[in-house]
């Protein structure tokens, strides 16, 4: 199936309670195949189409806010719209999955895969210091798994999940292994494992529950802030994920996420057919990034080449982690080309030219 | 009867209601909100709904509503109350599902999810105080401000030619088929202040029986913004508001 | 014949001083405080003419802070 109809399925089997969307290409499939599926008169899952990503999110907010394990997707342009929820969504310590089947842009650019929207993923993209916790398929089957990994961490750290898929991803089919079906939780089960959750039964819990973002005692925001920093670090010691190939010997490094890192796999085992040792990291979690791993790596190898479908994102964060010790080059399409292996390895001989002569 | 054997043996007609908490409310004096508020605690109470209710708090003057009535509350951005309702209640069916907007919030900056809410039929109550004009940031235009009213951006009067007309939001809620009751009511004295509490007693009744969206629109008084007293601000809105924003039902389907 | 006899007791911490409780007082019951202040520097109000109160509740049904408790008595 396709990778979008993957995180549908996942989805409704995960037990998620809530799916709030906007079509938008090239992710509509999410919101089309679960309407197909009817999960309402299955698990009892809710399924909307939102008048616009803005509401979507807000609809996100507010069903995070009762404890329930809610969703929403969108692509670039529609994800710029969610940004706003989303600081929300991080400000009130609420577990949801966002998820962005990126798009070229800026503006309303093209409806063919791009991966630009590295920084505004990573980086916060609304307003605040916040991060998400940011997850980049490279396969349907991830599309699959990313959706309970997603939810788990989002309510294990109360904090926002992000499926950061590219177009490719989201349309590509493959065969997949859905995970089981699990029931819902019920009521009683939010209200035990989510003492947070404004679940509308203040008389029984003897206090109010209010979910709020706003304080204007700065002592207090300042110890918000730091809280939420807190859980940022604890994040990064704890979840940081990623996938290595060739790199016991490697020479040479080269970085990408998502569906162009399969593309470097096959340049890759082009050139070690040449001889050349070339290795890949794979960063599954774009924030928190696979900095140490980078780090280590960097100590071995004589020079690091990015491939990202966008004109230049990930390497800085690369270049932070090499902190100078070899040459960082970046490689990259834009306006919804993808290179082929081919264009990857003659991207990476011109940048190291040394290699082919070996 | 001396006045404390009236108070030791009489009857309490009218007290602090329950659910109305011992914080000071940072409303100005004379305020339509805490009349607001203070009826919407006796409802909620009256209506034994303190176990099964959620507030929708907006963006403005009634962002703190959270700390003054002790029930569940979600603080929503800037006009996505009614978005943050729909959830909330398509999530938790058995709730009743209210949220507090002001004009700003609702019929500005929240205009797409309040009538999008209202045309899906969510069984929500909208709770609208409508005063012509921005309180929490210092008295700017609203889109129901008054043509000719002054605010501080339109320092010479709203002028209908560069500002647009005064939205009657509530007459559009009323053309919706998802609204099962949409009424304009007022707090300025008790005998409005009894009808509006009779009103938004409806509208969770509304949305207890599944009927559809309620909207109470409640014109108020904003008297900082407007610079005048509490009790002339009252006789204003009763000579400029009501002429332009009338009392009563515009729709109600549940009677 | 029986006679409604009405008390209000004022929390003049929690009072603003708004004055629309004394507008709408039928009776002139309620008053300002022409000089003294609360806490929080409030010209609260009080009962001027107690013995006129007649327990009607129009001043705590538009009282937006709920400050006033209204009682009412028979008296025979």
């Amino acid at each position: 199936m396709k990778g979008n109809e993957a995180i549908a399925h996942a989805a409704i089997r995960y037990g998620a309670d809530g799916y709030f969307g906007y079509p938008i290409t090239p992710q509509s499939e999410i919101l089309e195949t679960l309407e197909e599926l009817m999960p309402w008169e299955t698990t009892g899952m809710v399924v909307l189409q939102a008048e616009s990503e803005v509401a979507a999110i807000n609809m996100v907010y507010g069903g995070a806010s009762t404890g329930k394990a809610v969703f929403t997707s969108s692509s670039s342009p529609g994800v710029s719209l969610k940004q706003e929820g989303i600081s929300y969504i991080a400000a009130g310590e609420l577990p949801a999955l966002i998820i962005n089947v990126m798009r070229g842009g800026p503006g309303l650019g093209t409806i063919h895969p791009s991966q630009s929207d590295y920084f505004q993923a990573t980086k916060g993209g609304g307003h605040g210091d916040y991060h998400l916790i940011v997850l980049a398929p490279a396969s349907v089957q991830e599309m699959a798994d990313f959706v309970g990994l997603g939810f788990d961490l989002a309510f294990k750290y109360r904090t926002p999940a992000m499926i950061l898929a590219d177009g490719i991803v989201g349309q590509m089919m493959e065969k997949v292994v859905l995970p089981p079906a699990r029931p819902r939780r019920t009521d009683e089960e939010i209200a035990r494992q989510c003492p947070w959750a404004v679940t509308g039964r203040a008389a029984s819990r003897r206090h109010p529950n209010v979910e709020t973002t706003l304080e204007l005692d700065d002592e207090r925001m300042e110890q918000n802030n730091l809280r939420f920093q807190r859980t940022y670090r604890e994040i990064e010691a704890n979840e940081v994920r990623f996938e290595e190939y060739y790199t016991d010997d490697a020479e040479y490094l080269m970085v990408a996420f998502g569906s162009i890192a399969r593309i470097c796999l096959k340049a890759i085992e082009d050139a070690r057919e040449r001889g050349m040792k070339i290795g890949l990291i794979r960063p599954i979690t774009l924030w928190p990034f696979p900095k140490g791993q980078i780090e280590k790596l960097s100590r071995k190898v004589k020079g690091v080449l990015t491939v990202e479908i966008n004109a230049g994102q990930m390497v800085e964060d690369v270049r932070l982690a090499v902190e100078g010790r070899v040459p960082v080059y970046h490689y990259g399409r834009m306006g919804g080309i993808v290179p082929n292996p081919q264009e990857v390895l003659d991207a990476f001989i011109s940048h190291f030219p040394e290699t082919a002569r070996q | 009867m001396t006045i404390e054997e009236i108070k030791q043996n009489g009857t309490v007609v009218a007290c602090k209601p329950r659910l109305l908490n011992d914080n000071n409310m940072h409303y100005c004096p004379g305020c339509s909100h805490g009349v607001v508020h203070r009826i919407l605690a006796e409802i909620i109470d009256e209506m034994h709904l303190d176990d099964n209710i959620i507030g929708v708090a907006p963006v403005g003057c009634a962002v703190f509503a959270y700390n003054y009535i002790d029930i569940d509350w979600i603080e929503a951005a800037h006009g996505r109350a009614p978005a943050v309702a729909t959830a909330a209640h398509r999530l938790n069916p058995d709730r009743v599902v209210f949220t507090y907007q002001g004009d700003g919030d609702l019929a500005a900056i929240g205009t797409a999810e309040a009538i999008h809410a209202a045309n899906r039929g969510e069984n929500i109550t909208i709770i609208f105080i409508n005063n012509g004009i921005y309180g929490m940031t210092g008295g700017q235009m609203a889109p129901t401000t008054l043509e000719g009213m002054k605010t501080s951006t339109t320092p010479y009067g709203r002028r209908v030619d560069l500002n647009g007309y005064p939205l009657k939001i509530s007459d559009l809620f009323a053309q919706l088929d998802g609204t099962c009751y949409v009424t304009r009511q007022s707090v300025h004295t008790p005998a409005a202040v009894r009808k509006a509490k009779k009103a938004i007693a409806q509208a969770f009744r509304n949305s207890i029986e599944k009927r559809g969206t309620s909207v109470i629109e409640i014109v108020s008084t904003c008297n900082s913004g407007w610079k005048m007293s509490a009790a002339q601000s009252n006789k204003w809105m009763e000579e400029n508001m009501f002429p332009h924003y009338p009392m009563g039902d515009l729709k109600n389907t549940v009677k | 014949m029986p006679k409604v006899r009405g008390a209000v007791d004022i929390n003049k911490e929690r009072c603003k001083g708004c004055d629309l409780c004394v507008v709408a007082c039928p009776c002139d019951v309620l008053s300002l405080q022409p000089k003294e202040v609360n806490d929080r520097g409030y010209h609260f109000a009080f009962t001027v003419e107690p013995d006129k109160c007649i327990g009607c509740a129009a001043c705590a049904t538009v009282c937006p802070d709920g400050c006033i408790t209204v009682y009412r008595a028979v008296e025979k």
